[in-house]
């Protein structure tokens, strides 16, 4: 994912890696072989008839010549006169409708393959593990799914037809030329070589300079953005000095690699055209003595000059085109490199739908450690059963492996020993959507989507009817506050809508995962912001709904988890203690010492809360 | 239960007759904003100018270059007509002309590269420099702008304007110029081709208002495919951009299939309507072309015949071939321009709304500096406030925090304790009554000093993207690294930062997002204490923080507050206990001060919140309140 903040290194990565990219793209488009044929095919006639027009016009202008030279009888001119005339209009016509189908097709194969290529990317971003998501800077997984997907479309139509047309125009136009007239023929296209070489470099210059002037410019943005999202800090603090001290450092680093790009471009620009233009007037000197020593005639000369004003344009694209390849060659190989990812976890062969029954949960000596750091485990030896209908609750310090432990149950993570058992099915054995249907996991800051409440209530379920919805806001203790809202169910969520605190966000998040109807349901300290006697409410709600599953709390509140028919308390990976909220306190172990941390001496929430429930 | 367990497998999936589950959508449709503006808006043009005005004298440079540019382009084919005609004509050909025209054509073109040299060169850079002053001055002037207008803009909405809306102000500046070279180019050719020959030119130039009529036809319809595109464009990645950032909940609920044809019938829109849209860009080109194709017939047809009849020379002819070459190119840059121009105007709009937003709160004329002997009191005199006039969130509040006094204010949600503390910063104004620090007015004082003297702890710690070091030290880029450590020991965050891999040199990512909350709040501990202010305002976090890391806090808070003058908005038990005096605030009004154990005492709103037993006040549900809120008047 670093590769956007160096550029250097993709490029560097060799010609070998760049060209297999370039190939890759080249046979994918490929598999639009039609359009692919008309596009090309249209650019070969379009690129004929083109050349064609200087030749029209400088048979016309000899026509002229030789009629006022007394050559030929001025009806027979006329005749021909009329007859380049229809010629160039024709030629003209066809040549706009045959670049008409180059242009519309080379686009067609590039949104054909964009196409594709996202439903690719989307399909491969929604498979791709959790492992994968957590290391994944989600910035940048976007910026590969628009900007290098637009990179690689670009491809056919700015690379490969252009290439395809400038060697048409300069080969044919060149042999054309030079048959003609050698020296004037060499002199007409002495500029190409020049202005195609600095056209290559700058470009390629340019682009260096522009990914720098990105990074600058991020880092300008992101001074800004936290700027503006910090501005309480920087009120309180009285610091706009700095804050201004800080902007105009990073936008004098910007602005001056932003002069140095005007400088680059137009040095180059400038001396292309000069090139260009002493060419034409070497042409000019040269041809005009071969007309007066009768070597040759101005309408030859004419067409020399206009083919000159024909190339001018594709040649000093040349350097767009290198550009392009390069550009959709760094593009092409970070999307590719995303989509030739292998998924880290997905269905074993064979695997088989979960089919629930007892509904008992097993976890069977199980240890875990992240992928790299293998030698720091998570979690190690873990053991415990919970049957349908218990609650197990789940404490320790910070970091001690509690949300790992409800994470592998779905396999959001595979485990490293042990196994993980549903009525004695592993869950590595069975297919991850039936799995992922029987155990729902109610995150802490769960992500919510930007469409009615409703849909993100029956996310999980969309199919759902309304009651269902209602039902399940009404156990999260969310339907009145629903009603409140303008729409109520209809108001939409987040950037525009109703935006929810932390504690409703939650509410709406265990609402959701009640419609799953689930068989395990694991709380990831996702009650921390609801305040205790709305959790209160919440619990009891679901008591009738915990009946017909194993509910597994992981919670730093004691009075959220001490009614669990069982406690584990994890420190650095291990259950260290378990027993019931009595047995645990009469043990008077690391529990005891955090309900003393909690319930400081004197005060004894405990019995209150009894007497709540 | 089997035939519940079908019921579920169906759960996410598309039913056999293809219909799709009613309730899924992916990605929201998000109101797009104003793409294109009116061509012309005399209004922003003027704000710009002020920007482009310290930069005038480049722009007549770079306009001369211009005009020079223009000239010389007009001129080439004029001096090839001049070489066909005196120096090539058949038969007498006259060298020494030939010559002088080569000679000639080399000083144009001298010219030429040097006109466009110092052109593109000069506008350019003042086209960046333009761009830059104008970010600098809206990023200067939200610097300045009332909280409120922060509190309501979100930050992606100002971003886009600093660097979206920039960026098309860029594109427009840069064009403006070449632009303006077009006409001018456009012009010359018609004055040159009517000048060479009049009848042979309004010929030639008949089949403009062909093109200029096709174009009124062929633009809205154009535009509104283009617009379509756009449209469909950020629809998909929008509903990509969700699917990156939800995919967590996307695979625990097992949504990807629903997802992924869903999106299929985005991407599906996307490819259509680019697929329309490069039809209508390309329909021009066939057009275009005839037209220029019925152009030169025309030379080469009348002008022939003109030429044979000895009406014109040849030279004209090439000449006027020439002409055409060029002459529709202007004519497609400036389609495109008027489309940069109408986006560059939208821009500009929005531009000029954010520079125009009113800095309501600023130093008064004689402002006085808050002096570092100042007591370090705070007090409030029958403070009325509210965000919106009509409802105030603080009524008439009196009351005063003595020097090196800790005093905690305590209420449910919405009692008005958060814009009590802001009021003490002047993040706003207050509507009635004064708000004195050391005994002055705080709008009698310059902000800065305020904000030198009060050191704010925000209930939400905010972190900088650089080093714990620069986020510790913050803006006081002279406090010495010693000074740094101690404040980082003194609130019990050295240990962990030198745990971190590089120490204080260890890298904060985005917002701290490698930091739990805990480490996050320390560090912004360290921060306020760095500071050294004499009075410290602190909104204590209500999010649940973990018991271990809470106990770290509370000790950091009792050496955070020691010698100073503290108000805080206390949320938990410990940190009430610890205060010196209890101001009790209940719908914008002091209903009950004093200290913890006279307040328990006295058996009003406080010791009802109390004995509510939540971990936090702020937990304290609507109706319990409602209950306790009328005990608390009756007493």
């Amino acid at each position: 994912m670093k590769g956007r903040n160096s550029p250097g290194h993709v490029e560097a990565a060799g010609w070998g890696r760049g060209l297999n990219t370039i190939l890759r793209i080249t046979r994918m488009n490929l598999r639009h072989p039609w359009q692919v044929a008309v596009a090309i095919g249209s650019t070969l006639v379009a690129v004929t008839l083109q050349l064609l027009i200087p030749q029209l016009i400088g048979w016309a202008v000899d026509h002229t010549q030789t009629a006022i030279g007394g050559g030929i009888a001025g009806a027979a001119a006329d005749e021909a006169l009329r007859t380049s005339a229809l010629l160039l209009l024709a030629v003209s016509v066809l040549r706009g409708l045959f670049t008409l189908a180059q242009n519309y097709f080379a686009e067609a194969v590039g949104h054909h393959i964009a196409y594709e290529l996202r439903l690719a990317y989307y399909e491969k971003i929604q498979r791709l593990s959790f492992s994968f998501h957590d290391q994944a800077h989600s910035g940048d997984l976007i910026t590969i799914g628009m900007l290098d997907l637009e990179g690689v479309r670009m491809y056919f139509s700015t690379a490969l037809v252009r290439a395809v047309l400038l060697i048409m125009l300069i080969g044919i136009g060149a042999c054309m030329l030079i048959s003609t007239d050698l020296a004037l023929g060499l002199l007409t296209l002495s500029f190409v070589p020049f202005v195609g070489w600095r056209s290559s470099v700058t470009q390629l210059k340019l682009r260096h300079t522009w990914l720098d002037l990105q990074d600058r410019l991020s880092v300008l943005g992101r001074v800004m953005e936290e700027n503006l999202g910090g501005i309480r800090v920087v009120r309180a603090f009285a610091a706009q000095p700095y804050e201004m001290l800080k902007f105009d450092h990073a936008s004098k680093k910007a602005l001056g690699l932003a002069h140095d790009r005007v400088d680059i471009r137009v040095r180059n620009t400038s001396a292309m055209t000069f090139s260009f233009l002493f060419a034409m007037a070497l042409v000019l000197w040269i041809g005009g003595n071969k007309v007066i020593a009768g070597e040759t005639s101005v309408g030859t000369l004419t067409m020399f000059l206009t083919f000159m004003m024909i190339l001018q344009m594709p040649v000093r694209q040349i350097g767009f085109m290198v550009n392009a390849f390069a550009h959709a060659s760094t593009c092409g190989s970070r999307l590719f490199g995303l989509l030739d990812l292998d998924i880290a976890i997905k269905d074993a062969p064979g695997a088989r739908p979960l089919e629930v029954s007892q509904g008992t949960l097993r976890f069977d000596n199980v240890s875990f450690a992240y992928n790299g750091i293998e030698n720091r485990p998570i979690l190690k030896n873990i053991s415990f059963e919970a049957r349908k209908g218990q609650t197990i609750a789940i404490v320790g310090p910070p970091g001690s492996g509690k949300s790992t432990m409800a994470h592998l149950i779905p396999r959001f993570y595979d485990v490293t020993g042990g196994t993980i058992t549903l009525d004695s099915q592993d869950v590595r054995e069975v297919t991850l959507a039936t799995l992922r249907r029987a155990v729902a996991v109610v995150q802490q800051d769960a992500f919510l989507f930007s469409t009615t409440i409703e849909n993100n209530v029956a996310y999980g379920d969309p199919w759902a009817e309304e009651q269902r919805i209602e039902r399940a806001s009404e156990s999260a203790q969310l339907h009145n506050y629903i009603l409140g809202l303008p729409t109520s169910y209809k108001t939409v969520v987040g950037e525009r809508g109703v935006s929810l605190s932390g504690g409703q966000r939650q509410r709406l998040t265990i609402a959701r995962t009640m419609m799953l109807r689930p068989s395990v349901i694991v709380f990831d300290d996702s009650t921390a912001a609801i305040d205790a006697a709305t959790e209160q409410r919440i619990r009891s709600a679901m008591r009738r709904f915990a009946k017909d599953r194993v509910t597994i709390i992981i919670a730093h509140r004691l009075s959220s988890l001490m009614h669990a028919d069982n406690i584990l308390f994890i420190e650095n990976g291990e259950i260290v203690e378990r027993g019931t909220h009595q047995e645990l306190l009469a043990k008077d172990g690391r529990y005891k010492a955090l309900y003393d941390l909690q319930v400081p001496p004197g005060d004894d929430m405990l019995p209150k809360q009894e007497g709540g429930s | 239960m089997a035939h519940a367990g079908e019921v579920e497998t169906e759960r996410n999936d598309i039913r056999d007759d293809g219909r799709r589950p009613p309730r899924a959508v992916v990605g929201s449709h998000r109101v797009e904003e104003e793409l294109f503006g009116r061509a012309f808006d005399k209004n922003v043009v003027r704000r710009i100018w002020a920007f482009v005005r310290p930069y005038r004298t480049k722009m007549m440079i770079s306009l001369a270059a211009m005009f020079v540019f223009t000239g010389t382009q007009l001129l080439i084919p004029l001096i090839i007509r001049y070489a066909i005609d005196n120096g090539m004509s058949p038969g007498s050909g006259d060298r020494s002309a030939l010559l002088a025209a080569a000679c000639f054509f080399l000083l144009a073109i001298w010219v030429n590269s040097t006109a466009s040299y110092t052109q593109e060169t000069v506008i350019g850079k003042m086209a960046e420099n333009v761009l830059f002053d104008i970010r600098r001055a809206m990023f200067g002037h939200l610097q300045k702008v009332s909280l409120s207008f922060m509190d309501k803009t979100e930050v992606g909405r100002l971003m886009s304007r600093l660097q979206g809306d920039i960026n098309s102000m860029q594109e427009f500046l840069e064009t403006s110029l070449f632009s303006l070279g077009d006409v001018a180019l456009l012009f010359g050719i018609v004055l040159v081709m009517l000048w060479l020959d009049l009848r042979l030119g309004l010929l030639t130039l008949s089949v403009l208002p062909v093109l200029f009529i096709v174009r009124i036809f062929w633009l809205p319809r154009a535009r509104d495919a283009f617009m379509a595109a756009h449209e469909t464009n950020s629809v998909a990645n929008g509903a990509l951009a969700e699917a990156i950032q939800g995919v967590r909940a996307v695979q625990s609920m097992d949504r990807q299939q629903v997802n992924f044809s869903l999106y299929d019938d985005k991407a599906d829109a996307n490819l259509k309507t680019h697929l329309t849209a490069a039809k209508y860009a390309q329909v021009m080109v066939p057009i275009v072309d005839s037209l220029t194709g019925v152009a030169m017939a025309v030379v080469v047809m009348v002008g022939g015949a003109m030429v044979m009849s000895g009406g014109i020379d040849a030279g004209v002819m090439v000449a006027f071939l020439f002409y055409i070459q060029r002459f529709f190119d202007p004519i497609r840059s400036l389609t495109l321009q008027y489309s940069i121009m109408q986006r560059a105007m939208a821009s500009g709009k929005r531009l000029t709304d954010v520079l125009d937003v009113k800095i309501d709160i600023q130093d008064k004329r004689n402002a006085k500096v808050l002096s570092p002997d100042m007591d370090g009191s705070v007090e409030f005199r029958n403070v009325t406030f509210g965000y919106d006039r009509k409802h105030p969130v603080l009524k008439n509040v009196s009351f005063r925090v003595n020097p090196g006094e800790t005093v905690a204010l305590v209420g449910p949600t919405g009692s008005g304790k958060s814009s009590a503390m802001a009021l003490v910063h002047r993040f706003y104004e207050v509507q009635q009554g004064q708000v004195l620090i050391g005994g002055h007015d705080v709008r009698d004082l310059t902000q800065e000093s305020l904000g030198r003297h009060i050191a704010m702890v925000l209930q939400e710690p905010f972190l900088f993207t650089g080093t714990v070091f620069e986020n510790i030290r913050y803006h006081k880029t002279d406090a010495r690294r010693e000074e740094v450590i101690e404040a980082a020991k003194a609130v019990g965050a050295h240990d962990f930062i030198v745990n971190l891999p590089g120490g204080y040199e260890a890298d904060v990512s985005e917002r701290g997002g490698n930091l739990s909350l805990g480490q996050r709040q320390l560090i912004s501990f360290a921060r306020a204490l760095v500071a050294n202010a004499k009075i410290l305002i602190l909104d204590e976090a209500t999010a649940n923080i973990d018991s271990y890391t809470e106990k770290l806090i509370q000790k950091a808070l009792i050496r955070l507050l020691k010698g100073r003058t503290g108000l805080v908005i206390a949320h938990r038990l410990a940190t009430v206990r610890g205060a010196d005096r209890l101001i009790v605030l209940q719908n914008g009004q002091v209903v009950e001060t004093g200290k913890h154990d006279r307040l328990i005492a006295m058996g009003g709103l406080y010791s009802k919140l109390y004995n509510l037993n939540h971990a936090s006040f702020d937990d304290i549900p609507d109706e319990e309140l409602d209950t306790s809120a009328q005990t608390g008047a009756k007493t």
